[in-house]
């Protein structure tokens, strides 16, 4: 048994200590906000935070994480008020089809977290997702106006 | 097409007018028959449809009332991030006279109501302006048979176009049938009544009663006629700004797309297809990885095998351990170089003819050495959305249901009875949200593959996942083509003649072969010339053909589909001519636009937002490109640079006629993601093939554009009163042309061949 705090609840979860964490989020325990994109990580859409850090999964062992804290999309809302990063993704109208948006959301939160202004160029350094629809000029509007608010 | 509607508000009152209703007897007619005529589960019916609860009333398919007042507008188009669960909605509900804020909405089940009657007549062999008799019958016919196969799916940029009248007339009927109620609740004339926001309101003793109050009963009342509809200057849903219905649900994980999909005890499958164009599966040994952690059962299915077990992860290690040996097809050479080898060597054919205007040929044979002849092509390109394809499946007893992110539920529905062996009354679709389609989730051959999965587990839901690899190796890819162009001019350096000679397969009769027995690749396919043919400007002889030339590999619908390459070769040579006639290429194209005022607004707007005259700042360099396609109207600007060796695009400006316009927002959202998915395959986009294998297979070696390469994008939109057009793809086309023809003027390399990465760059340039 592998044992981890997701979204604040301890998890012990049964499996192959090399399974990736994203599969063990996804099919283990059931929290699908997380998604599945390119299996190399290459393209972030399974990105969530392992103490914090944002980090993609789709590569992670589980035993990797034995003993953390992990955050999914699902846990970063207060109750039902929103992260100021996710009523800034609904205020700028950010997604479009929304599958790397999680992802994507959850770079940025790990990002403001560790840099409350960022610049463009700090931006473009930590926020190398991939969206196939395009949105990432409203990603940048969006991610500016969470700094500020 | 478009332009019958142009005049569509109200009663029937002109030739157009009264040809629409006609045409489309199953779209307006059909709404009226299925819900008003005919009885118990008859296609239309909408308590079979919408399944009230038991404080809902279901007016007609397309719309139930609660008693507190929520308005649930059933959806048949899949949300693909396009936003028409946001668009179909606002149209329905403008005619209805709702609350938007308290719409909702759900996705519609398949049904022949729902029919999409202008995706079909658009692969017809006419220009999309051709009111020829023979022409407007072809459509006529086309939009006859797409209810009599009830087509419902999403592509072509048709979800507006065709929803755009079947949506009015289910709001203004169910309207209509809630003033009547109220009339009758209150004893007044219904002529005397109005509506306002949700509410019935008699002017003349200030009364209002709720939509929801009034719902039970109106769901009674019957109608004979379609009412009026209201005169667009009234519109105060259409047209605004509204927010997506879909959004919060993509902001907080709680969208469920196919891959999201869970059932109890459900298993998951994992598949691999032969690497190698036109293998097949010789042999495999289930027993290897029968006793693998987690392993139930491992099967083929069509194209390939599947290793189904009890997560995705397991499935995937045992299908990596599992030896399969594969029989090699008839191509086991297939290269790219091959291919277009062989293209070359096609145009000494003559190919089939869609646009032959004045004497081309001809005058092109007597200009002798004063021709201009130019050889462009374009590659084969993957969909790549960000959510790989997937379907669940499950037979309980003798009915079977899917969940499938898919833009064609009836096809999925038909392909999916086809496979279990059953009939389709014993087959439910259900559309989830899709994580990207572009074309790709048309194609039902993963739909297939869980329905084969579902067959050997009866009785518990399979969810197929295809690896990152295989969706991009697996794809129906964008097919590569050529175009040879022969062009002579006048003395002021304007096209006298123009001849274009496009090679390929035909996609659509591909895809065509696919599915339907019988189908065929030989009759014409207007997707291998749009974007190639009848071209807005005054080219007085113009020939467009196009030479069929198969290819063994797959080949689908890729977001603007010809346009998306025909737009790169109509507008990198008419750049090339300005050119060479020593022409702004801005002044040269309005010249050839004198006489086509709509096209020229679009292209002088976009000058005016880019400061077209002023040049770009030092260092970098602007290109322009103007294309019309399903329905739109779009000219874009780019300002490049080189960075280094790498050509970088900084600033696009857009400019888009999109007829009436339903939610600007996304208009805008449409035009910013169909410019980088073009930009991205100008950019880099590229599948190759070498020894019968694509040689790229996932995304660090199918690059896409990110945050730090993506260009600033300004969108404005044209006010105008023409029919609706599309969205989703239009945006896509001039992209690629305004880059290359950027690049051209800043480094007098003409680019013939995408993508931008094969070039060099290091040689030229500031």
């Amino acid at each position: 048994m592998i044992d981890f705090v997701l979204n604040g609840e301890t998890v012990s979860v049964d499996v192959e200590p090399d399974t990736p964490l994203l599969w063990v989020i996804r099919d283990t325990l059931g929290k699908t906000g997380t998604k599945f994109g390119c299996g190399v990580a290459a393209c972030g859409a399974c990105t969530v935070h392992v103490d914090g850090v944002a980090t993609r999964t789709c590569v992670l062992p589980v035993e990797a994480v034995a003993g953390s804290s992990v955050t999914t999309i699902e846990g970063i809302a207060a109750g039902e008020t929103r992260h100021r990063v996710q009523q800034a993704w609904i205020d700028e109208q950010v997604p479009q089809c929304g599958y790397c948006q999680s992802g994507m959301i959850m770079a940025v939160t790990a990002l403001l977290a560790e840099n409350p202004s960022p610049t463009d160029a700090d931006i473009d350094d930590a926020v190398t997702n991939i969206c196939r629809c395009g949105t990432y000029g409203r990603i940048r509007s969006a991610i500016h106006r969470a700094a500020r608010a | 097409m478009a332009r019958n509607r142009k005049n569509a508000e109200g009663k029937p009152k002109s030739r157009a007018r009264r040809r629409f209703l006609i045409g489309s007897t199953v779209a307006a007619g059909g709404l009226f028959v299925g819900w008003q005529l005919l009885g118990g589960s008859a296609p239309g019916d909408p308590a079979t449809l919408l399944e009230p609860g038991a404080d809902e009333a279901a007016l007609n398919a397309w719309v139930k009332i609660a008693r507190d007042g929520t308005v649930t507008i059933a959806v048949p188009r899949s949300e693909m991030g396009q936003g028409i669960h946001t668009a179909l909605p606002m149209i329905l509900a403008e005619e209805l006279d709702a609350d938007f804020d308290r719409v909702e909405i759900i996705d519609a089940k398949v049904d022949r109501i729902y029919v999409n009657d202008v995706m079909l007549p658009e692969g017809f062999p006419f220009g999309p302006h051709d009111e020829s008799f023979i022409a407007r019958q072809a459509r006529a016919t086309g939009r006859w048979l797409s209810g009599v196969i009830a087509v419902q799916a999403t592509g072509g940029s048709t979800s507006v176009r065709a929803g755009w009248q079947p949506m009015r007339e289910a709001g203004a009927m169910a309207r209509e049938m809630l003033k009547q109620a109220a009339a009758t609740r209150l004893g007044t004339p219904v002529a005397s009544l109005k509506t306002e926001r949700g509410e019935v309101v008699d002017p003349a003793s200030g009364k209002r009663i709720g939509y929801g109050e009034l719902a039970a009963e109106a769901a009674a009342v019957k109608l004979d006629a379609v009412p009026p509809l209201r005169d667009p200057s009234q519109f105060r849903i259409i047209g605004q700004p509204k927010q997506r219905l879909d959004i919060p649900a993509k902001v907080d994980g709680t969208a469920t797309f196919g891959i999201d999909v869970r059932l109890p005890d459900m298993l998951f499958a994992a598949v691999k297809h032969p690497p190698v164009v036109g293998a097949s599966v010789k042999r495999f040994d289930p027993a290897q990885v029968q006793r693998m952690p987690g392993v139930v059962k491992t099967v083929a299915v069509p194209g390939g095998i599947a290793v189904i077990a009890d997560s995705t992860w397991r499935a995937k290690q045992a299908l990596a351990a599992l030896d399969i040996e594969y029989e090699p097809g008839e191509t086991p050479d297939f290269s790219t170089d091959g291919l277009f080898a062989s293209y070359e060597a096609a145009l000494s054919e003559d190919g089939f003819g869609y646009q032959d205007d004045g004497e081309a040929v001809e005058i092109l044979e007597a200009a002798g050495s004063n021709v201009l002849e130019m050889t462009y092509r374009t590659p084969f390109l993957a969909h790549a959305p960000m959510e790989p394809m997937n379907c669940t499946a499950r037979i309980v007893d003798d009915r079977l249901e899917v969940w499938a992110p898919t833009q064609a539920p009836s096809v999925s529905r038909w392909i999916a009875a086809g496979q279990a062996d059953m009939d389709e009354d014993k087959v439910t679709v259900n559309v989830t949200y899709l994580g990207g389609g572009f074309g790709r989730r048309g194609e039902p051959d993963f739909i297939r593959q869980a329905v084969a999965c579902a067959m050997a587990v009866r009785g518990r839901g399979v969810q197929v996942v295809w690896s990152r690899e295989e969706d991009i190796r697996q794809d129906t890819y964008r097919p590569a083509t050529l175009a040879h162009f022969r062009v002579t001019t006048d003395s002021e350096g304007y096209p006298t003649a123009w001849a274009n000679k496009l090679v390929g397969p035909s996609t659509s009769g591909q895809a065509t072969m696919r599915y339907i027995p019988f189908g065929s690749d030989s009759g014409p396919d207007r997707t291998t010339v749009d974007g190639a043919a009848w071209l807005p400007y005054a080219i007085p002889n113009m020939r467009v053909e196009h030479i069929l030339s198969r290819v063994p590999v797959r080949v689908g619908f890729w977001r603007s589909v010809g346009h998306s390459q025909n737009a790169f070769y109509s507008e990198a040579v008419i750049d090339e001519l300005a050119h060479a006639a020593g022409k702004d290429p801005y002044a040269y194209r309005m010249h050839l636009l004198a006489d086509s005022p709509r096209y020229a607004r679009v292209l002088e707007t976009v000058a005016r937002m880019a400061d077209w005259d002023a040049g770009a700042p030092a260092g970098r360099a602007r290109g322009i490109a103007l294309h019309e396609s399903f329905g739109s109207i779009v000219a874009q600007v780019a300002e490049v640079s080189l960075d280094g060796s790498e050509p970088r695009v900084h600033r696009v400006w857009c400019a888009v006629d999109a007829g009436i316009v339903i939610n600007p927002d996304t208009i805008v959202a449409q035009m910013q993601g169909g410019i980088v998915f073009g930009l991205t395959a100008a950019l880099y986009g590229e599948i190759t093939f070498a020894d019968g294998e694509p040689q790229q297979s996932n995304f660090p070696d199918y690059e896409m554009i990110r945050l730090s390469t993506m260009p600033t994008i300004e969108t404005e939109i044209i006010a105008s009163t023409e029919a609706p057009g599309g969205a989703g793809e239009p945006g896509t086309p001039p992209i690629a042309p305004a880059v290359t023809n950027a690049l051209f003027a800043l480094t007098g390399q003409r680019v013939r061949d995408l993508p931008l990465s094969r070039h060099d760059w290091t040689t030229t340039g500031s």
